[in-house]
């Protein structure tokens, strides 16, 4: 390998057993100011907890911006860095060339130091994509993107960003006399569409903070693999999603049992689900989304007619995706018969 | 250091170099850590000459082909922040695509350098020189610098980084280079020895505001009207002692390299004696020049001072070089719509700093040489014959022309 590409070291981050075998330390702490009930700042506590001490934080503008460092009572441990709403991605490239400029040369200390940088949904999947999409084109460099997913630009008063389901209540899309449904885009599949477009990524998750253990593993498994890696959590989120905060962790549970958000990872270019969404893609019965939307305020101007549009785009995803949750179409009918493997013509070089 | 000499020309080596090539010569003696390409002319130039120092050997620094000039600025941008020596640069509206990122570097206090290659802002559709890109920075914090040759753009590249990276400053620094104009122009060039420039140049050292785990800070908080003010006010200091770092530079650099001993802000030329002054930045100093030549031979005594650090501006500098004349013209590569006498942003900038004086000179203004046109040697004629009869009569017929234009 030429040297210029030489990745420098990453933390070895075995998988933690158990919850009893957890790590005592945090890494962010008092001092934030987040709603209650807020399972986005459950995800940056358990993303810093299972990086460890030797991390370097940098959040893009929204609510674990916002919320989490006012000047004076900051509740980041490790070293933290704001960057501009649509730079997460920039700002891991930047920061590990910084890193690994410094260290080529002597400057500072060679050793591996995790990058995490964090952005919201509309941070991740609107204005940043680009940037992201870019950074996870570097093979070079070590660092891990999360996205936490609560689908809406929750800080700036809960707008719908292309991340917020359909027909869902935000306050860019409220429910009139005229237009019951104002929002009708079907959410974007972020973690699928960067896992299928980029080769140099070796690792792309989906995880949940309700399963708060196997969320930290992905992120250390993201931080171990050496190259860039991108994490995509779904964030329950009680102002958003119109909910009482006590029912943040079980929707989380409800929103992997009905199958609206597919617990998977494509680990060196191989794809598993794990949790309870690999019982699902195993045949398991997934549970009614009707059970997932009348938990939310959010949906309460639902019809039954559009559950059954919502359950019908969820079981289409299931059963007519090439890959549920990760491919959004299928093969055609003669190409389905069977993809023969593709070889270069012998002797034409000549 | 064995050398005690004061200047070692011996060990200098001259080089037929574009601005933007000689820039480059600078990066690869400043030894930088992080340089950020993304191509717009004119001034990518300056990136495909990286592309092959680094491609040969000659300079170690992770180069990193961006996708837009958001991530090129975001991405040095964080490097700075962990200590990291940083290059950047764009034209025109690219550098108005990093505007989100240029506006908060300053904010954040990391000694950024980037070369503006000056474009004008398309539509329509235009790759000439026009200062308005750069110029768009000038209230947030950037240090601005206008070079006129591929001398002392190399120079002044090695100048801004030791000034940027002062612990007392911390602040980005914009080099101005007139599109195809200089950052085109090939021109023998003295390029330094590595030696010459290590006694210049310090290395780069963030301290205790590095962002490192050793170093476990908050960047960038939420601030709100508790702070926000006072942080203002902080990047207000650091552009106040910008003033005297540079000359400290300057002073420092004419004594390793044995150049630029003059005064650091302003070249002036034939002010002396003068009774009307043209001021302009840039490389219009060439035509300009050559017609104040010309207007002395028909024994018209006119003057020429060019600006060479816009921020900070030089307020003393132009006091003391205008006082005496009778008229000034402001000769503006841009264009400020609906300011003060609709004249252009160089125009109301030296006109308030002439405010003060017990007795201020009448200032015109020009608009000319917008869009990559010349400012041609008749164009200097025009404007010196508009100042003369300002001068002759006392009387300030009409405060701001477009010079050079049809219609």
């Amino acid at each position: 390998m030429p040297t210029e590409l030489t990745v420098l070291p990453t933390q070895n981050l075995a998988p933690f057993k158990g919850v009893k075998k957890l790590t005592i330390e945090e890494y962010y702490t008092s001092g934030h100011r987040t709603c209650q009930g807020c399972e986005s700042a459950l995800v940056m506590k358990l993303m810093v907890k299972a990086a460890g001490p030797r991390t370097i934080v940098l959040g893009s503008t929204g609510c674990m911006y916002v919320a989490n460092t006012t000047y004076y009572s900051t509740s980041w441990v490790v070293p933290w860095m704001h960057t501009q709403l649509g730079a997460s991605g920039s700002a891991a490239v930047g920061t590990a060339a910084g890193l690994r400029a410094l260290m080529r040369k002597g400057r500072i200390r060679q050793e591996p130091i995790n990058v995490i940088s964090f952005c919201g949904d509309g941070g991740g999947a609107d204005m940043g994509l680009s940037s992201i999409s870019a950074a996870l084109t570097y093979p070079e460099y070590n660092f891990l993107i999360l996205m936490y997913d609560n689908e809406s630009y929750a800080n700036t008063d809960i707008q719908l960003s292309s991340m917020t389901p359909y027909g869902a209540n935000t306050t860019f899309s409220p429910p009139g006399k005229a237009r019951r449904l104002l929002h009708t885009r079907w959410k974007k599949n972020v973690a699928g569409m960067l896992a299928a477009g980029h080769p140099e990524c070796k690792y792309v998750a989906t995880v949940c903070a309700s399963y708060a253990l196997q969320m930290m593993n992905r992120v250390r498994r993201g931080l171990s693999i050496g190259g860039p890696s991108f994490i995509h959590s779904l964030d329950p989120c009680p102002k958003g999603w119109d909910y009482d905060p006590m029912f943040s962790h079980e929707l989380g549970e409800v929103a992997v049992e009905t199958g609206v958000w597919p617990l998977f990872e494509v680990e060196n270019h191989v794809l598993s689900f794990y949790g309870k969404s690999k019982a699902i893609a195993q045949g398991k019965k997934r549970k009614s989304v009707r059970e997932y939307l009348l938990k939310q305020g959010r949906f309460a101007h639902f019809t039954d007619e559009d559950i059954a549009y919502f359950q019908k785009k969820i079981d289409e995803m299931w059963n007519r995706w090439l890959i549920p949750g990760v491919c959004a179409f299928d093969l055609a009918d003669d190409i389905k018969k069977g993809l023969a493997k593709s070889e270069v013509e012998m002797g034409t070089a000549a | 250091m064995s050398a005690v000499t004061l200047e070692a020309p011996a060990a200098e080596k001259e080089m037929l170099i574009s601005g933007c090539a000689a820039i480059a010569q600078a990066l690869r003696l400043a030894s930088i850590d992080v340089v950020t390409a993304y191509p717009i002319r004119p001034y990518d130039t300056v990136m495909q000459a990286v592309a092959k120092l680094i491609a040969n050997g000659e300079l170690d620094a992770d180069y990193i082909v961006a996708s837009s000039e958001h991530d090129q600025f975001e991405i040095v941008k964080h490097a700075s922040a962990v200590g990291a020596r940083v290059f950047c640069g764009s034209s025109g509206v690219g550098w108005m695509y990093a505007m989100e990122a240029l506006a908060v570097t300053p904010a954040l206090r990391l000694p950024l350098l980037a070369l503006v290659g000056n474009r004008a802002l398309d539509d329509p559709g235009a790759f000439g020189c026009e200062h308005n890109d750069a110029l768009c920075v000038r209230d947030l914090g950037w240090m601005l610098t206008w070079v006129d040759t591929a001398q002392e753009a190399l120079d002044t590249a090695l100048i801004a980084y030791r000034v940027a990276e002062d612990p007392r400053i911390f602040l980005p620094c914009a080099i101005g280079a007139d599109g195809a104009f200089l950052t085109h122009s090939e021109a023998l060039v003295k390029v330094p020895s590595q030696d010459q420039v290590d006694r210049f140049l310090p290395k780069y050292n963030r301290g205790d505001k590095v962002l490192h785990p050793d170093n476990p800070i908050t960047i960038a908080p939420q601030a709100n009207e508790d702070w926000v003010m006072e942080i203002r006010k902080q990047n207000d200091e650091a552009m106040r002692r910008a003033r005297g770092v540079i000359q400290e530079a300057y002073a420092d650099f004419q004594q390793v390299f044995g150049r630029h001993g003059e005064n650091p802000f302003v070249e002036e030329y034939l002010t002396g004696d003068a009774d009307v002054i043209l001021v302009g930045q840039g490389t219009l100093s060439l035509s300009v020049k050559v017609g104040v030549r010309k207007m002395r031979q028909q024994g018209h005594k006119v003057g020429f001072l060019r600006l060479k650090w816009f921020r900070p501006f030089p307020m003393p500098e132009l006091q003391k070089a205008l006082a005496r004349a009778k008229a000034i013209g402001v000769v503006d590569r841009d264009y400020s719509f609906g300011s003060p006498n609709h004249a252009g942003v160089l125009y109301s900038e030296v006109r308030s700093a002439l405010y003060d004086l017990g007795h201020r000179p009448a200032v015109v203004g020009f608009i000319s040489g917008l869009g990559g046109r010349e400012v041609s040697l008749d164009n200097v004629t025009e404007m010196s014959e508009i100042l003369l009869k300002t001068a002759r009569t006392g009387r300030l017929e009409q405060p701001n022309y477009w010079i050079g234009v049809r219609g």
